[in-house]
């Protein structure tokens, strides 16, 4: 296991420079005017130019400015706002928010893309197992920007079910549908691997045995073959985390919440750059993180890798 | 299981008894293709999704077909009218004729995803082959290369490079869009030609071929490419829907399209926040742009069930 | 502890005095997409305390399908029991609600697979799987449960088996993980074992130690022991009885010294001259011509006919109706079984 956690954590390092190289280059490198495009057509003082410049070192040669970057990122400094806010600042008040609908989104997405994956698994072909395929392809074309909309105009403002938006501080009820929104993202895919994985496990030799064993169904496939089918779909949960971010922006702009994904969608609008660039680091911190402790979650796991 | 299998490979020699011919000599035998296209002939879901497919393409092409109303000519004076024999599906918060513009809506979508997909599709064909042929360092190199740009979520990365790349404002940002798409979705495809290219290597038929003197340009393009392609083009399908969605969020989210272009994206945005007066300049285009990409997932996941022999 | 172990043992209409396991004209078929396979047409077998029983035949020929279905561990669907009685001990238990057939696995009737690789779960620790009978099957604690799975380790003689208990599946040798499956197959002391192909996996010195393992276990036990196998080589040395299944049928049933000295059907004939001799070092093999019957088109008549040195019209046209009892405790299901009792068997 130790060397798996180290060769693992070696990649995650090169990869977290490589990641974080890949999104400054896009933002500074090659730009006439770097100043110009972080401002977007408002104009620039020429003070707010001088700090801008200060602030991201433009003098300096690109490998440089990169440096100065990355030493911001590690020591927790993100810079200012156009509107001279501290990016920090700005996500602490925002990430709550976000965590919370992520959270509450991710519960609903487990729940029932395990449940109904273990049942269509079980009764492959069946009416159940055709109706979900139907709902996951439906799930799977259905853009976050066609659900979003959609889903507020019918249960918010059609039948008015929940409410269409919500506020800095609405409650958990609020939260519901986007909450549902954001979970459609990612219940397709964790249904159907879900449902691949349990029909694969349960034709194996192992459940035989199990239920040689003389074990009921309910143990054999809620131990068994559960323990065996988790684990791509843990796997899956680093590639979801980039969807729900994904799905945020959108879902928390179309229903007003002031989490991260507002921020910085507001940012885009306002054409504020140092917000953007600030915001898109942390996510991408956060997301390289993430996926790294999946993985280390991954050995866990699978004692088979454990002992590579 | 090992019964059914038994069973079913109850032709198969055993140990025991002496190997002779199977007696389905007589039929011809196909290859792997032509079993895929027996499958897909009897798929209703394929022939669904070719439909939608052929209907959406031709709709980017000859929009005039479906449609005489001029999508451009609006009157405020027609704000938020109801569906008539003029127009089908009303008119929008400018009183522009809303099937017009779904209808013309179509081309940029289709457009871009096609030209964002090709580039993916280069990109990974070429970076998957390399790394697959050559092996070695070449492959460590750009599988770490694959791994840092998947560490990106897509639309993080597409909001600053579009941001990047249509910083002209008067630009439509198609192309900006196009390029921005293409440079970070090659990922996925070059993994699965990376793999396919290994597995074809090692095939029996292709150590023949190079022992026989065939140089790796011919390899690739003669013995390893025609086995790859299959998983490669459902890849690339399913990419062509995907890439639809991403578009059309970025058009939402401010850094696609933009001005005057007619697009799903900005009419859905443009349309949401007057969804409370009237529906139907939002409810449209989200219906065209949901069943345009479900048309290119269904195609790409009925193509990949018909040629993956275990699922049949 | 006790009480459970008492609980189970009471299954309703269990005469001690009953044959231990019999099986009456079993027949299963698979429904599938290609049609219905007749997998077992009508399978007699019968064991007693502390014998062994080999079934023997080609892959197909429905052996680990009688297995299975004795376990009713049989997929069910395609798989299905439509005819025949499978007594233990009197009780008839696919007459059993589901609930009881359940605890007379492991219980009464264990089993141990060909490939424990992949018959063990590959994501528990070998402690958790065994433990897990004791745990379910008479609610002990968990260090209880512990503590009887060392027993059961150094029972089938892994080394070490204090430490080795923490471990998974694919840290054993072959040899090894076979004997954690005896382990767990005999860890709720059962009175009938079947062994499905124990040893084909494995290497020919570590077959003879499971063997082995498995001959002492079952005279210490007193266990009827099953065990389905298409080696000759291992029945020789093992069994007592054995039964030779072809299409799904036992077209010969003898004690096992009986069989290889003159075999009364002309399969069980087949298979015996296709076996590898050192004294025929340099001569051909005989090998059975053809393929087993596909399982969904059983020829008419002995389903054995296109292949058998002996057939002729009436082979063709009717089954031979019922087992001919060729000897006390011998039977063959053949037209013409005087005809191969009395040839010399080629080659001796």
């Amino acid at each position: 296991m130790f060397r798996y956690f180290v060769r693992r954590l070696l990649q995650g390092v090169l990869t977290f420079f490589g990641a974080t190289f890949i999104v400054y280059a896009l933002m500074f490198a090659n730009q006439s005017d770097p100043l110009q495009a972080l401002a977007g057509e408002r104009p620039l003082p020429e003070n707010v130019r001088q700090a801008l410049t200060e602030r991201y070192h433009l003098d300096d040669p690109f490998i440089l400015q990169y440096g100065y970057y990355m030493k911001g990122l590690l020591t927790g400094d993100f810079g200012t706002s156009l509107t001279n806010r501290p990016i920090l600042e700005m996500m602490e008040q925002a990430w709550p928010t976000t965590i919370r609908l992520s959270f509450i989104a991710i519960i609903i997405a487990v729940l029932i893309a395990v449940t109904a994956g273990i049942v269509s698994a079980i009764r492959r072909g069946g009416v159940f197992d055709n109706t979900t395929l139907v709902i996951t392809l439906l799930l799977l074309s259905m853009p976050i920007v066609v659900l979003a909309p959609l889903a507020q105009l019918i249960f918010g403002m059609r039948l008015q079910w929940v409410p269409a938006t919500a506020g800095a501080d609405s409650g958990l009820f609020a939260l519901v549908l986007p909450a549902f929104v954001l979970s459609s993202l990612v219940i397709a895919t964790q249904l159907r691997v879900t449902r691949a994985s349990v029909a694969e496990n349960l034709r194996s030799d192992y459940v035989r045995t199990a239920r040689a064993k003389g074990l009921a169904d309910r143990r054999v496939i809620g131990v068994h073959v559960l323990r065996n089918s988790l684990i791509p779909v843990v796997t899956l949960i680093g590639t979801d985390l980039g969807n729900l971010m994904a799905g945020a922006i959108v879902t928390e702009g179309v229903f007003n919440i002031p989490g991260v994904g507002f921020m910085l969608v507001r940012g885009i609008r306002t054409e504020d750059g140092p917000l953007v660039v600030g915001f898109v680091s942390i996510l991408v911190i956060v997301f390289l993180v993430v996926n790294l402790v999946v993985d280390l979650l991954y050995a866990v796991l699978d004692p088979r890798i454990r002992y590579e | 299981m090992s019964n059914i299998e038994s069973v079913t490979q109850a032709e198969v020699p055993t140990a025991i008894g002496v190997p002779v011919s199977p007696e389905s000599g007589h039929e011809k035998p196909r290859s792997l293709t032509g079993d895929a296209w027996e499958d897909l002939r009897r798929n209703w879901i394929f022939w669904t999704a070719a439909v939608l497919v052929v209907l959406v393409v031709v709709m980017s092409a000859f929009p005039s077909l479906f449609t005489s109303a001029d999508p451009g000519s609006c009157a405020l004076a027609r704000q938020h009218k109801g569906p008539s024999g003029a127009a089908l599906f009303g008119y929008d918060f400018q009183g522009c004729d809303v099937y017009a513009r779904t209808v013309y809506g179509a081309r940029n979508s289709v457009l871009i995803s096609l030209i964002a997909t090709t580039i993916a599709g280069l990109i990974g064909v070429i970076v998957g082959m390399a790394a697959g042929y050559f092996g070695g360092w070449v492959d460590a190199l750009l599988a770490r290369g694959i791994d840092i740009v998947l560490g990106i979520p897509t639309l993080l990365a597409a909001i600053v490079l579009a941001r990047r790349l249509s910083s002209d404002p008067n630009e439509s940002g198609f192309w900006a869009v196009a390029l921005t798409l293409g440079v970070i979705t090659w990922t996925t495809g070059a993994r699965i030609m990376r793999s396919s290219v290994i597995s074809a290597k090692n095939q029996d038929y292709v150590a023949a071929a190079r022992m026989l003197g065939a140089g790796p340009g011919r390899l690739m393009i003669r013995h390893i490419l025609p086995n790859a392609a299959a998983p490669f083009v459902v890849v690339l399908t399913i990419l062509l829907g995907v890439n639809i969605a991403t578009e059309a969020t970025l058009t939402f989210l401010g850094v696609g399209l933009k001005g005057d272009a007619i697009s799903w994206g900005i009419a859905i945005s443009e349309s949401a926040p007057y969804v409370t007066e009237t529906a139907r300049p939002l409810v449209w285009p989200s219906v065209f742009l949901a069943l345009t990409v479900l048309a290119f997932i269904m195609l790409g996941d009925a193509i990949r069930d018909a040629f993956d022999p275990r699922l049949r | 502890m006790t009480d459970i172990k008492a609980e189970i043992d009471v299954l309703p209409g269990l005469d001690s005095s009953a044959r231990l396991l019999d099986v009456e004209n079993l027949h299963v078929e698979f429904r599938t997409q290609a049609g219905v396979a007749r997998a077992i047409n009508g399978v007699d077998i019968h064991l007693d305390p502390g014998e062994t029983l080999a079934i023997l035949g080609e892959s197909g020929c429905g052996k680990s399908v009688t297995a299975q279905a004795i376990m009713g561990i049989l997929d069910s669907p395609p798989g299905f029991v439509t005819k025949g009685a499978i007594r233990y001990r009197g009780v008839d238990l696919l007459k059993l609600p589901e609930e009881q057939r359940r605890k007379v696995r492991a219980n009464h009737i264990a089993m141990i697979f060909q490939d424990a690789l992949s018959a063990l779960n590959p994501v528990f620790s070998i402690g958790f799987q065994l433990g897990e009978l004791f745990r379910v099957h008479r609610g002990t604690s968990r260090q209880d449960a512990r503590r009887r799975s060392i027993e059961l380790l150094d029972l089938v003689k892994i080394p070490a088996a204090r430490q080795r208990i923490n471990d998974y599946p694919h840290q054993f040798s072959g040899g090894m993980r076979q004997r954690v499956m005896i382990a767990m197959a005999l860890a709720l002391d059962p009175k009938v074992l079947i062994a499905d192909e124990p040893t084909t996996a494995l290497d020919v010195t570590v077959q003879a130690q499971i063997m082995n393992l498995l001959a002492e276990l079952r005279r210490e036990r007193n266990m009827g022991l099953i065990l389905i196998t298409h080696d000759m080589g291992v029945v020789a040395d093992v069994a007592d009885r054995i039964s030779v299944m072809y299409a799904g049928k036992v077209v010969e049933e003898a004690p096992v010294l009986d069989i290889y000295a003159r075999p009364a059907h002309p399969y069980t004939k087949a298979l015996l001259e296709s076996i590898p001799r050192l004294d025929m070092k340099g001569q051909q093999l005989n090998v059975i011509k053809g393929l087993p019957p596909n399982l969904l088109r059983i020829p008419a008549g002995c389903p054995f006919h296109p292949r058998c040195a002996y057939a002729r019209d009436v082979c063709r046209a009717d089954p031979p109706p019922q087992q001919y009892d060729v000897a006390p405790a011998r039977t063959a299901r053949c037209h013409f079984w005087t005809e191969v009792v009395g040839d010399e068997p080629a080659g001796s």
